[in-house]
């Protein structure tokens, strides 16, 4: 059976079922990095003067983070590509800024593992004290969307792409979907960068 | 707009035979999925039930032998079938935990959301199908998670449903699996509520105009809402309290606490005041989560069964929606007796006062609504019916609640526990036997039976009362809630713990009378009176389709040309007018 409104936008909302429910789903995502900020900035106040200290001692990687923000709006960039390249109706360079895209991702993974690697080689895990705690809890949260993330661009530039053959303009909107999901990662990025490393 | 655009064809589908498991296990069809999510909510309410009789034996008999099934339970629970408090508190626990996510919720609104408000709206399925199954299948799981976590060596989660910290933190029960399953939980619900939202956007059928929705769509959707902005602050309380028990972080965590005469190995510096807040945050939007759909229910039953239009249909619409917007912004009513100074409770006894404004307009217009109608006396209308004054009881007794001067010495008494339970209980929970009587026909294409489902009311009504009104009286002779005694052992409860075995025989008296209500439920699918598609005369979309509905829904196209509630209208020669007439257009 045919759900109307899955490729075609509604007459008066002008928007696909997709849209709609990606956008949706990007509210619920606020509420819960919100929830997590809210958390950090609690803690934070509460720490009786600490917090500075305890930042001081985990000796996060200044370099490496900036590296990985621009790995992440690079990849930001390839994403609108691919998107742009398939409006254009060009499968192959659709197909590679999204490998490109998925690469980007894969990067930051690795540098991330470093980062990780190196705390634990110090003794800094999240048990240590409570701005460890909410750094790993809430970067490792984003590596998991990240992975999501990749996951889903991986699948609609592998096996997915067939569609491009049968419903380019389904394809099509299902990257700008996922496009606004990876955005969505690479801006919680852009908060958790400065609130960790530079603050 | 003129163009009917959900026509579709019921001869395609029949003709499209789908496997047994893709037509009955992981089926796409909402209706199939309605039914899964009303089944698998029905199951745990009585699941529930279950794990709370035996805690009443426990409050009616303290330390004597559960009778018949005492000895089920192992010496590390109830050695000589004598109930340990742990036990007590692990049944306690996850009867809150099983009824509100696993009982009401699935019922309410993945039940009923799901089966009838595509119907409603004219529509063929959900906007998302697949998501809708997915949606499902993580409710099951989380269920499966709860369930299984009773045979944990440690037992089940036991640290109340709102698993405060630092206890839920350091507690050796299954509290991590709780958390696990809660955090499927959330997901399930998120997924259903992006495909309702998305549904009633998109997917509405030509003519069906914001003003013309039923009142249960509006229900719904506005629930809908709760649950996608709500519940994603719980999953970050989860994890984070995932985090303190499994990588022993500190987030809940007090410098130096102290656990059995020991200073505990955490590194300290959290804040148990946090959970708190992430935990109201979604859980009182989650109190409107289980009783609008309740609401949006009962106003349908209520408009049919009165034959008249919904007094003050405008004003329901817009108290429903203030209603949610103003959910968010009282949760520290809960924490009254945290001491977070009076600045902050003014606020939130401000904001409390103000949401009693919205309920009691839309019990109001409920209430104007039966005023001169002819009504009819079914089954589905006496739940309709039982439901104004026992959610009138419950959201009353509400309000000295919401005032901190007289919430410090109720809080933590049974009068809260009374409070809350006339406002699900015989609130919510009789506004859904109210649509399982309303819709069955829709769902089966027979109907339930009427003497039956009277032995079901009446007997329902009066033993839901003996539970739940000594709770008030009992409370406000300050008998704390979460005795595993009852409180025999204070003073102050002398004059009234006996009041507990009135309460208990009650209870018990109340399971008997679903008996009544299970028989019919499984005989009527089979031997019930047949239904034709509209046996209730009634005006809303649904009941043009047949029963029970083919896959796609619709063997016409819909097109709406009329508000909701259009019964008895002057000059018309039958007493209702459809909201789309058949397609002779």
């Amino acid at each position: 059976m045919e759900i109307p409104y899955t490729v075609e936008a509604h007459p008066e909302t002008g928007l696909n079922n997709g849209k709609i429910g990606i956008w949706l789903f990007l509210t619920s995502e606020v509420m819960l990095f919100g929830a997590l900020f809210a958390t950090f900035i609690m803690l934070r106040l509460g720490s009786d003067g600490q917090w500075a200290h305890m930042q001081e001692e985990a000796e996060l990687n200044i370099p490496l983070a900036t590296i990985n923000t621009i790995v992440l709006i690079a990849s930001s960039l390839t994403m609108v590509m691919a998107w742009a390249s398939l409006m254009r109706g060009q499968l192959g360079r659709f197909k590679l800024f999204g490998w490109a895209t998925v690469g980007c991702g894969g990067i930051f993974l690795v540098i991330k593992y470093f980062e990780y690697t190196a705390k634990f080689a110090h003794d800094h895990f999240p048990s240590s004290n409570t701005y460890l705690a909410i750094y790993f809890t809430m970067t490792g949260l984003h590596a998991l969307h990240v992975i999501g993330g990749m996951a889903w661009n991986a699948y609609f530039t592998g096996p997915g792409s067939k569609l491009f053959h049968t419903n380019r303009q389904w394809l099509t909107d299902r990257v700008e979907h996922s496009g606004l999901f990876w955005h969505f990662v690479d801006l919680v990025w852009i908060f958790l960068f400065p609130v960790f490393y530079l603050l | 707009m003129a163009e009917p655009v959900h026509a579709s064809p019921a001869h395609e589908e029949h003709h499209h035979e789908q496997s047994f498991w893709r037509k009955f296990i992981f089926s796409t069809d909402h209706k199939v999925i309605g039914v899964q999510y009303s089944v698998t909510g029905l199951a745990f309410l009585l699941f529930g039930f279950v794990l709370m009789m035996l805690m009443r034996w426990q409050l009616a008999y303290p330390g004597e032998p559960i009778p018949f099934v005492g000895s089920l339970f192992g010496e590390n629970r109830a050695p000589g079938g004598i109930m340990l408090p742990d036990f007590y508190n692990e049944l306690g626990a996850m009867h809150g935990t099983i009824m509100v996510f696993l009982g009401v919720v699935p019922l309410a609104v993945g039940g009923f959301g799901n089966f009838v408000m595509p119907l409603q709206l004219g529509a063929p399925d959900m906007a998302f199908p697949r998501i809708n199954m997915i949606s499902y299948w993580c409710l099951f799981m989380g269920g499966v998670t709860m369930f299984g976590s009773f045979f944990l060596p440690n037992g089940a989660a036991g640290n109340g449903w709102t698993s405060y910290s630092p206890l839920a933190d350091t507690a050796l029960n299954g509290q991590t699996a709780w958390l696990i399953g809660m955090i499927f939980l959330i997901t399930s619900s998120l997924l259903g509520a992006i495909n309702f939202i998305t549904t009633a956007i998109q997917l509405r059928a030509p003519g069906m105009t914001w003003m013309r929705l039923p009142f249960f769509c509006w229900a719904q959707i506005v629930t809908a809402f709760l649950l996608l902005l709500a519940f994603p602050p719980l999953e970050a309380a989860g994890v984070l309290q995932l985090m303190d028990r499994v990588a022993a972080t500190s987030f809940f965590i007090p410098d130096g606490l102290v656990i059995g005469g020991e200073v505990a190995e955490f590194s300290g510096g959290g804040s148990p005041l946090l959970w708190q807040h992430l935990f109201w945050f979604l859980a009182h939007p989650e109190v409107y989560v289980l009783i609008l759909p309740a609401m949006g229910i009962v106003a349908e039953v209520i408009a049919n069964n009165s034959r008249k239009p919904l007094w003050g249909y405008r004003s329901m619409v817009y108290s429903l929606i203030f209603l949610g917007f103003m959910s968010f912004i009282v949760w520290a009513h809960h924490m009254f007796i945290t001491g977070m100074g009076s600045v902050m409770s003014t606020f939130f006894q401000t904001t409390t006062m103000i949401i009693s404004i919205p309920s009691v307009i839309i019990l109001s217009a409920l209430f104007i609504s039966l005023w001169g109608g002819s009504i009819r006396f079914n089954t589905a209308m006496l739940f309709a019916l039982g439901f104004l004054p026992m959610f009138g009881i419950g959201g009353l007794t509400g309000l000295p609640l919401g005032l901190s001067a007289a919430d410090i010495p109720l809080h933590d008494t049974y009068y809260v526990i009374g409070h809350f339970h006339y406002v699900v209980a015989p609130g919510t929970l009789f506004a859904l036997f109210a649509g399982v009587y309303y819709w069955f026909p829709k769902v089966t294409g027979r109907m339930m039976n009427e003497t039956l489902g009277k032995l079901h009311f009446w007997p329902s009504l009066v033993f839901m009362n003996g539970v739940f009104f000594p709770m008030m009286v009992q409370g406000l002779n300050g008998v704390s809630r979460r005795l595993a005694d009852g409180g025999i052992t204070y003073d102050f409860a002398g004059e009234v713990a006996g009041l507990n075995r009135m309460m208990s025989v009650s209870a018990w008296c109340l399971a008997v009378a679903q008996i009544p209500f299970i028989i019919n439920f499984f005989m009527s699918i089979r031997n019930g009176e047949k239904a034709g598609r509209n046996p209730w005369n009634s005006t809303t979309v649904e009941w043009l389709a047949p029963s029970p509905a083919p896959h796609g829904n619709f063997d016409q196209p819909i097109e709406v040309v009329r508000g909701p509630y259009e019964y008895s209208v002057p000059g018309s020669d039958q007493d209702y007018a459809p909201q789309a007439e058949p397609a002779s257009t």
